[in-house]
């Protein structure tokens, strides 16, 4: 046992954690206020009380992980992983339906969705394996393994059904894009979702004149041209090839609703009261706050719930209406920090398991505030997964608590590794 | 660069970010208005419109209260459907077929089961209503008239269509607006500012109480009273004297230009576009082809005017020194021109002066003085527009800007007018001669012919004609057109000559029986021919019957023009009616009742059925019979 103290802590993270959940809580407590019912009560069955409720247990889980030994984590990753691969199982058989998925268990009073929890573990199985001494990125097979850690939580949720939560794993991409995974990875999959939205945007036809005319181009810029046949006939055949096919799988593979999801965005569909009704809502809030908002509990769009799951996934439009654009940018500004100070935190970590779990924690948050922020403002197509320390609900603050503090702890013990 | 991956996306999607809230929050306001939509109601106060009284203080037109009973179907429970049927007076399909339709258009929003319960109605069922659960009163305002007659120029009141909503912000869907008469023209007064209540909504339209506590709501502002110049009075005699007969009199005050009486007939009582019929009699009096009881003779119907227009040829041309008051020209049965063309007059003693010429009424006069005024000038084209010009100084050709919404311009032609017609160019003079004696192309509405009369009676200048006395008393609110003098081309000294033969109408001329005892007058009487369309064919019908007054001959107090449409000869009907409304006016009482049942029992609707016959009919107390193809180049018949 090391020697602890709380000068060994990150208090520009615990200050970024606590500013978040509280800037969270008095947003939450706009939204959720019932302006029939007189204003400040504490009542269980508020959810501001709720949540508030939540906020006072998570600090007992930041002192209870704080206290625990740093290398508790390491050791016992893999069984934490193994009991959250079963938690996801087990919703099969226990789960809970709420709104359409069976994610979460009842706990008698309470319910709790594993897949928040799942992510940490996750998180840590990643960063015990890669940070084996036998472990090589570089090799195919040991690529292979850490992808079917990543992917095993991944397909236990996606038929829950929460195929927002899934996505989420893409965030290990960057631990193990630091790690040394090959670029290649980062292009392919890049390419994808380029190639899957120019067409959806414009057309299958105009995708291929594009790749047709991008690789003319390079072919006369390259000095080399007979150096890869392979990259100036075969790639751009297999591109065009799945450009025809993104129209396939976007009517066959994709479900209605995620097709109109897409084609709001894309600005195909205005449909304000069915598809795109959230967005639109959301976007109203937002842009009617101004420089300066309309005031704590002033926005007529957060009291009179135009914005449907404004105290979850929409929280962001609260803020955008009641603080408007300084209050919304500070916001933002301190996930920004809050990601950058713990890439930086993981950057000096002796330890290699610290430090892919760090940038996995960083991968996660940041995963999590583009597609939530980007869907509150009508960048992304819509995607429920929650604003980290400002949605409401129990299991999310706390996943994220945990996910944060367990590096927190890890960060904690950096100096004492000597 | 690996280190470097996270780093770099993570501060790009900030700024990314951070550029989309300055976008959507900043940049782009449409945002704004459409969360205020979205959140608050605004529930509307309804303001009293204004009251609108006569020159005399008298109240014309107030408001009455009106109930609708309405429903909103999905917060009706069940209910005792027999006794509520016995309230309503009406029977159990009914009411179910409208809650069923009242359900169609919308089960959150209210409709209309019964509109306007009167106030005895309403007072029954109001102890009952709450019984009835999703079921309310709504009160609404409507006009209550306290005369019976006035109609075309008080207007009415209606729903505001979608053009209306467009055009002016201020209404919407429901409300009421002015249409025709003071009531479209003073809109804006009368209709008062409504209150604006702003009420907080959530997502599913349930109230969550007053918007910024109520901060920003305003309490209704009645509408403006206005008084009118109209003496309520003689408009009511006129119409009484102008039933069963078509046509209109306007009479103004000379020294003002206030307008004291507009009968347009056929009226129809204004209270009849108010309440439960209300449709129904709107489409009866708007389907009504034959006698266009919607049409406002006064101010839109056009006809030539006939002799009275000779006073203004008689002005115009001592003006132009063509002619003295002395020199007489003789007359043989009328004038003759060209090739054998003769220019009808009726029997009269000759040769006649300027005075005698207006009392008698004398065509051959009038054509002489006229071609003179025309032949001055060197070419026939300057002559006619140095003609009209004189005109137009009196308010012809033109819409004359009073404050009433409806009118039509009149016609007097131009040079260019002709050189259209003869595109050589090669007309002359006598081509225009019809012009001489207010027949041809001239056409004048009884408004403009009645201002015509009250410059005459003021030798030389007017008031545009307006029918605004004040608004809430004060009359510094009226608009300053309306207070401007307009001066005619001619000068003042022309008028006693022309005035005085108006007088000699009187003494020995075409209106010799019409003097009003005691009142010296003068008038003009008229009798212009007038043809319509029947099958494709254009055929005469009998002579409309004018004539315009001015009383007394100094500092006159009344100007006055009546068209009878179909009444022959001028001082048949329209010159009855005329000296009837002045003694009425100035005297308050009628003195000849013998003249007045005259004017009350005769009717001419048997004249205006004969067209519609689809037989040949006379006209003229049987003196022609129309027809027959008419030769109307061979001769022009002129008349008094």
């Amino acid at each position: 046992m090391t020697k602890r103290s709380a000068g060994n802590f990150d208090w520009l993270l615990i200050i970024l954690f606590l500013a978040l959940v509280s800037i969270g809580w008095i947003n939450i407590y706009s939204a959720s206020l019932d302006p029939e019912v007189v204003s400040g009560s504490f009542d269980f069955a508020n959810l501001y009380t709720k949540q508030f409720v939540w906020i006072v247990l998570s600090f007992v889980l930041i002192v209870f992980i704080l206290f625990l030994d740093a290398k508790f984590f390491e050791r016992f990753a893999s069984v934490i992983y193994i009991c959250s691969l079963l938690s996801l199982l087990g919703l099969y058989v226990f789960g809970k339906e709420i709104s359409g998925a069976t994610s979460w268990y009842d706990l008698g009073g309470f319910s709790i969705q594993p897949s928040e929890f799942a992510k940490a573990a996750t998180a840590l199985a990643l960063a015990k394996y890669l940070s084996d001494i036998q472990t090589d990125v570089a090799s195919f097979q040991h690529q292979l393994r850490a992808f079917l850690i990543i992917a095993l939580p991944a397909i236990f949720i996606i038929p829950q059904p929460d195929p927002g939560s899934a996505i989420v794993y893409a965030a290990f991409f960057f631990p193990l894009y630091r790690e040394g995974l090959s670029g290649i990875y980062l292009i392919i999959g890049m390419s994808i979702i380029a190639l899957f939205v120019a067409t959806l945007a414009v057309g299958p036809l105009y995708v291929c004149g594009g790749i047709v005319l991008i690789t003319i181009g390079l072919f006369l810029l390259k000095r080399k041209k007979r150096a890869s046949a392979s990259m100036y006939f075969i790639l751009p055949i297999v591109c065009m090839g799945f450009v025809f096919s993104v129209n396939y799988i976007f009517q066959n593979v994709f479900e209605q609703r995620h097709r109109d999801r897409f084609n709001v965005v894309l600005g195909k569909e205005v449909d304000a009261k069915a598809i795109g009704y959230n967005t639109q809502q959301s976007e109203i809030a937002i842009g009617s706050g101004g420089w300066t908002g309309r005031g704590f509990l002033k926005g007529t769009q957060t009291t009179g719930n135009f914005v449907p799951e404004q105290h979850t996934d929409y929280i962001f439009s609260t803020v955008g209406e009641e603080w408007g654009f300084l209050g919304s940018t500070f916001v933002v500004f301190l996930f920004v920090a809050l990601m950058i100070r713990i890439i930086f935190l993981a950057e000096k970590q002796k330890n290699q398991f610290s430090r892919i779990y760090g940038y996995s924690v960083a991968g996660i948050l940041f995963i999590h505030f583009l597609i939530n922020i980007g869907m509150v403002t009508g960048i992304f197509p819509t995607v429920g997964i929650p604003l980290p320390f400002f949605s409401y609900g129990g299991s999310g603050l706390w996943g994220f608590t945990i996910l944060l503090f367990i590096f927190v702890r890890l960060d904690g013990n950096r100096l004492n590794e000597w | 660069m690996r280190k470097l991956l996270l780093f770099t996306i993570v501060l790009i999607s900030g700024f990314a970010f951070t550029g989309r809230l300055l976008y959507l929050q900043v940049l782009d306001d449409s945002f704004v208005g459409m969360s205020e939509n979205n959140a608050i109601k605004r529930v509307y106060d309804y303001p009293q419109r204004g009251h609108i009284y006569d020159r005399d203080g008298n109240l014309l037109v107030s408001n009455q209260p009106s109930y609708d009973v309405m429903v909103i179907p999905r917060e009706v429970k069940p209910f005792d459907t027999l006794e509520f049927c016995g309230l309503l007076k009406m029977d159990k399909e009914k009411l179910m077929e409208r809650l069923d339709k009242a359900c169609v258009y919308s089960p959150r929003l209210p409709s209309v089961i019964i509109p306007q319960l009167t106030k005895s109605e309403f007072a029954y069922l109001q102890e009952k209503m709450r019984k009835y659960e999703g079921f309310y009163i709504q009160k609404r305002s409507l006009r209550d008239y306290q005369i019976k007659y006035g109609a075309n120029f008080l207007g009415y009141i209606a729903e505001v269509n979608n053009r209306d909503i467009k055009k002016n912000p201020y209404y919407q869907s429901g409300d009421l607006i002015g249409r025709q008469g003071v009531e479209e023209y003073y809109e804006d007064a009368l209709h008062g500012v409504k209150g604006v209540k702003y009420i907080q909504k959530d997502r599913f339209n349930r109230d969550i109480g007053p918007y910024k506590n109520g901060s920003l709501d305003t309490l209704p502002q009645k509408g403006k009273d206005l008084n009118l110049t109209i003496d309520s009075e003689l408009q009511k005699y006129g119409e009484e004297l102008m039933k069963n007969k078509r046509g209109g009199i306007v009479a103004l005050e000379p020294s003002t230009g206030q307008m004291l009486a507009l009968v347009a007939a056929p009226n129809y009582d204004p209270d009849l576009l108010v309440g439960r019929e209300r449709s129904k009699n709107f489409t009866d009096l708007y389907l009504d082809s034959i006698s266009k009881p919607l049409f406002d003779r006064v101010l839109k119907g056009e006809y030539s005017p006939g002799s009275p227009f000779k006073t203004l040829n008689a002005l115009i041309a001592l003006q132009e020194g063509v002619v003295d008051t002395n020199e007489a020209f003789a007359c043989h049965g009328g004038y003759r021109y060209g090739r054998g063309r003769l220019f009808g007059c009726h029997h009269h003693k000759s040769p006649l002066s300027m005075v005698q010429g207006i009392a008698y009424s004398c065509n051959a006069y009038f054509a002489n003085v006229y071609l003179r005024t025309i032949e001055k000038y060197p070419t026939p084209q300057e002559g006619i527009d140095a003609w009209k010009k004189h005109l137009e100084s009196f308010g012809l050709n033109q819409y004359m800007g009073y404050d009433l919404p409806n009118g039509s311009k009149g016609k007097i032609p131009g040079s260019e007018l002709y050189d259209r017609v003869y595109p050589n160019h090669n007309w002359y003079s006598t081509a225009t001669i019809s012009n001489s004696i207010g027949q041809g192309e001239v056409m004048t509405t009884p408004m403009q012919l009645a201002n015509v009369t009250a410059a005459i009676a003021n030798r030389g200048w007017f008031y545009t004609p307006h029918i605004i006395k004040s608004i809430e008393g004060d009359t510094a609110k009226i608009p300053i057109e309306y207070r401007t003098k307009h001066i005619t081309t001619i000068e003042p000294k022309y008028f006693e000559p022309v005035i005085e033969g108006m007088a000699q109408v009187y003494d020995y001329g075409t209106a010799a029986s019409l003097q009003i005892p005691g009142i010296e007058m003068c008038g003009k009487t008229g009798t212009s021919e007038n043809y319509t369309k029947i099958n494709g064919n254009r055929m005469q019908l009998t002579d409309h019957s004018i004539f315009v007054a001015f009383a007394p001959k100094d500092n006159p107090k009344i100007a006055i023009a009546v068209f009878v449409e179909n009444g022959y000869w001028g001082s048949r009907y329209a010159g009855r009616i005329a000296s009837l409304m002045a003694e009425k006016y100035i005297k308050g009482k009628i003195t000849r009742t013998d003249l007045q049942d005259w004017v009350l029992n005769h009717s001419l609707e048997e004249e205006y059925e004969k067209p519609l016959s689809g037989k040949p009919f006379p006209i003229n107390d049987g003196k022609k019979i129309s027809g027959k193809l008419l030769k109307d180049d061979k001769k022009i018949s002129g008349k008094l």
